[in-house]
């Protein structure tokens, strides 16, 4: 007899997210019944779909453009709808409260005359954008599209660990995941309850409507892209082509008395909202850094004077930054008098000494990071890290404390992964997205991401990580 | 928004459409000239290939001569020739990834496929006996792309600025591959009349996949001023310059008037030249006066077009387009 799919898994003592899940029955069902030989088959199939579908995200070498797939591990994991709705209003709660900080930083600043976090820490930090002080924007809402990282310890208690308040990127993978699990496993999918997430560009379109200038009965709206060479450019044609609008780079748009126009084959042609994925240095050379090509110039002054909305709006970075987020619990019962639905990773923020001390005795046990990047660079894990490496840590982290943050290595949750014909435990963790219009919405469960590089801890695509299809089962 | 079409999107599927058309030509060529050269005149043949384009200088830099594994080699797989399918076919991905908002999936897939097909190719897939089929497929590979696109690509202005761009570019081949060839051709007094003649105009009708209807139009005798006509003037044939114009100023016309786009008057003017030029004249008075100079004026005037098409509709400023034009994107 073939083995089947879950034969000799073994999780260890970690949490695992298949066996421990109190929705996953029907799915282990399932899968026993499948040969390890039927999965590999099917998995290898949906793969080279994605490479034909052009589900990529480019990688520069020598020069040279190399398409690489998110290399797509075809076990689903699975949240029940108990678990999704503690996640869900965890994160509704969270990003109403990150959208009340960025009103009253740019704004009245109770916050930081309170004392519930340094001021030096909001207006000193590099995303801070001074420029958006007084500046209103539709609802009060800054972040409209957020992808809220959320990982699980070994007890299987969800833990926040980053809000991407920018520009997060993954959304397109929960779609066509779910696509290629629909043609490869329709087996696996009957009748189990399935929340969908075919309507993310529906829901988003209407929520970017909702932020349109105050009268504009039919608002255009564009999508705002470096261009093909950025990694993430599958995923800009996604949105454009679920929400049906034009994708533009900065050469197609000019601003003339404060408006925003595009160039079409008919001339110039108005456009009201803009969901841009490109970060805030490069949005308008005139405001901020001036050698970008990427941006639009005079784009700042037509935001300002409140003739085109952009999504997000400009100055979110500060919220997600990894000092502030340590502050995020006293923010949240500051604002909305409410215990964190969601707990953060504790945290120790190397700008205030007693953390720094903390951190440089105990850096073989913990995680460090810096504030500013994304992407997983310049992330010293303490247990994985050589001698050297922790030399080179303690090194930064004595230069520029300020830079880094702290946290305890939190044992991820698994889940049973395909690796080299095997079913093995890798860590994984979770990316749902949030769209923020007048009210906000969650779609249902989101992206997994998965090390798959055995005991590692590091999910980003550009660090050997893969992606799963996330079922939130009723 | 099917009413508005950014500039940069119009000159992207205009060249999209440009560049799957040449690559179709040229697999079109290589195969009738790979299964229609076994004479005397092989090595000639093959060379005459080298000077449709105009590549000689950069052709010799890399090969000695110019045989059936040279040329083969030169204009299927090399990405260093811009002239190359390989490269067509590159610049047409490339296209259509910066079209994907526009273009069906199933456009995009289909030509992401067929271009990682080509990149896999290797020396081996060029041997002698397996060409006919690799130019099997790469033709039929072009055709797919365009039964694709009329099956599934959303008739709005794009559909339009594609279908002008396919239009010229075949418009251009077609006089580009009757100038090479009608020198080559033309009968020295040795061969008037002998079979290899004849088999040479057919393969000249062949590549341009003219020869069943010429054959029912002049079923009796194949002359060098007939096949001259038939490529250049009759309406009905479908890669025939005077066709391919004049579906362009249709098309031209159609989407002014149907999206209200006010501009490309001047594009209007220069195929209206270029439209009294190829319906007025016979193919008599054309090869009195001197094919070759007529077969340039026509390609200078499709230039002249398309330089008016960028200004008019795909955002091009005038005095930056002498560089724009020697390298679309």
């Amino acid at each position: 007899m073939n083995p089947s799919v879950l034969d000799g898994y073994d999780p260890q003592d970690f949490y695992c997210e298949m066996l421990r899940s109190p929705a996953s029955r029907a799915v282990r069902e399932r899968l026993a019944s499948l040969s390890i030989e039927a999965l590999k088959q099917r998995a290898s199939n949906a793969n080279a779909e994605l490479y034909n579908l052009g589900i990529t995200f480019t990688v520069y070498s020598d020069a040279k453009t190399i398409d690489r797939i998110l290399p797509f591990d075809v076990i689903p994991r699975v949240l029940s709808g108990e678990e999704w709705r503690e996640i869900e209003s965890g994160i509704v709660q969270r990003i109403t409260a990150i959208n009340l900080l960025l009103d009253d930083i740019y704004h009245q600043q109770h916050l930081l005359r309170d004392g519930i976090v340094p001021s030096d820490l909001i207006l000193g930090n590099r995303n801070y954008r001074p420029l958006m002080r007084g500046i209103d924007v539709p609802h009060k809402t800054y972040v409209n599209i957020c992808g809220t990282d959320i990982v699980r310890d070994e007890h299987g208690a969800f833990l926040v660990l980053e809000d991407n308040a920018r520009t997060p990127s993954g959304v397109s993978y929960v779609v066509e995941n779910r696509h290629l699990m629909l043609r490869a496993f329709p087996d696996l999918l009957d009748e189990i309850g399935l929340h969908p997430v075919e309507n993310y560009g529906a829901r988003l379109i209407s929520a970017l409507y909702e932020v349109a200038p105050a009268g504009i009965a039919d608002p255009r709206v564009v999508l705002l892209s470096p261009g093909t060479y950025n990694s993430a450019y599958f995923e800009h044609v996604f949105l454009a082509r679920e929400m049906g609008v034009p994708l533009v780079e900065g050469r197609d748009l000019l601003v003339e008395d404060d408006r925003v126009f595009m160039r079409t084959t008919g001339g110039l042609s108005r456009v009201d909202v803009i969901y841009r994925r490109i970060d805030d240095d490069y949005l308008d050379p005139g405001a901020f850094l001036p050698e970008s090509t990427l941006g639009v110039p005079g784009l700042m002054r037509a935001y300002r004077a409140g003739n085109v909305a952009l999504a997000n709006a400009v100055g979110t970075g500060v919220a997600d930054d990894k000092a502030v987020y340590a502050y995020m619990p006293r923010i949240i019962r500051y604002y909305l008098a409410q215990e964190p639905i969601l707990q953060n990773v504790e945290t120790h923020i190397c700008r205030e000494p007693e953390a720094l001390r903390y951190t440089l005795d105990h850096l073989a046990e913990l995680v460090v990071k810096p504030v500013g990047e994304a992407g997983g660079y310049g992330i010293t894990v303490g247990p994985k890290a050589t001698r050297r490496e922790l030399d080179e840590c303690r090194a930064k982290l004595l230069a520029d404390p300020s830079n880094y943050i702290s946290q305890p290595c939190v044992k991820l949750s698994v889940a049973p992964t395909l690796v080299d014909g095997h079913v093995e435990p890798r860590h994984v963790d979770l990316r749902p997205f949030a769209v923020t219009g007048s009210s906000t919405w969650v779609l249902p469960g989101g992206l997994t991401r998965v090390a798959l590089r055995r005991g590692s801890l590091v999910v980003n695509s550009s660090q050997g990580g893969g992606s799963k299809d996330t079922w939130v089962v009723a | 928004m099917p009413d508005v079409l950014l500039a940069r999107y119009a000159d992207c599927i205009f060249w999209l459409a440009r560049y799957v058309e040449r690559a179709e030509n040229l697999a079109r060529i290589l195969d009738v000239n790979e299964t229609f050269s076994r004479d005397g005149r092989g090595g000639q043949n093959w060379r005459s290939i080298v000077q449709l384009n105009s590549d000689e200088k950069r052709f010799f830099a890399k090969h000695d001569t110019a045989s059936v594994h040279s040329v083969v080699n030169f204009y299927v797989i090399d990405n260093d020739n811009p002239t190359s399918i390989l490269s067509a076919i590159c610049n047409a991905r490339e296209n259509a990834r910066t079209l994907r908002p526009l273009i069906s999936t199933e456009m995009w897939v289909q030509l992401n496929m067929f271009y990682n097909h080509l990149l896999g190719l290797c020396a081996e897939d060029l041997a002698p006996g397996r060409l006919g089929a690799l130019f099997a497929t790469i033709k039929e590979a072009c055709q797919t792309h365009t039964g694709i696109t009329e099956g599934t690509f959303f008739r709005d202005q794009g559909w339009y600025f594609y279908q002008i761009g396919r239009y010229i570019e075949r418009a251009d081949q077609t006089t580009r591959l009757l100038d090479i060839k009608y020198h080559l051709l033309l009968p020295s007094v040795a061969d008037v009349g002998s079979p290899a003649d004849v088999s040479q105009w057919n393969a000249l009708l062949r590549s341009a996949a003219g020869y069943h209807a010429f054959r029912r139009l002049h079923a009796a005798s194949t002359t060098p001023a007939r096949v001259a006509g038939f490529l250049l003037l009759n309406p009905a044939f479908p890669r025939s310059a005077h066709h391919c114009v004049r579906e362009v100023g249709q098309l031209l016309g159609e989407v002014k008037s149907r999206y209200a786009l006010r501009r490309g008057n001047d594009a209007a003017e220069e195929l209206d030249r270029l439209q009294a030029l190829l319906g007025t004249l016979d193919v008599s008075t054309i090869l009195s006066r001197g094919l070759h100079e007529f077969l340039d004026t026509i390609q200078r005037q499709l230039i002249a077009v398309t330089r008016e098409l960028s200004v008019a509709f795909f955002g091009y400023i005038p005095e930056e387009l002498q560089v724009q034009a020697a390298t679309p994107q």
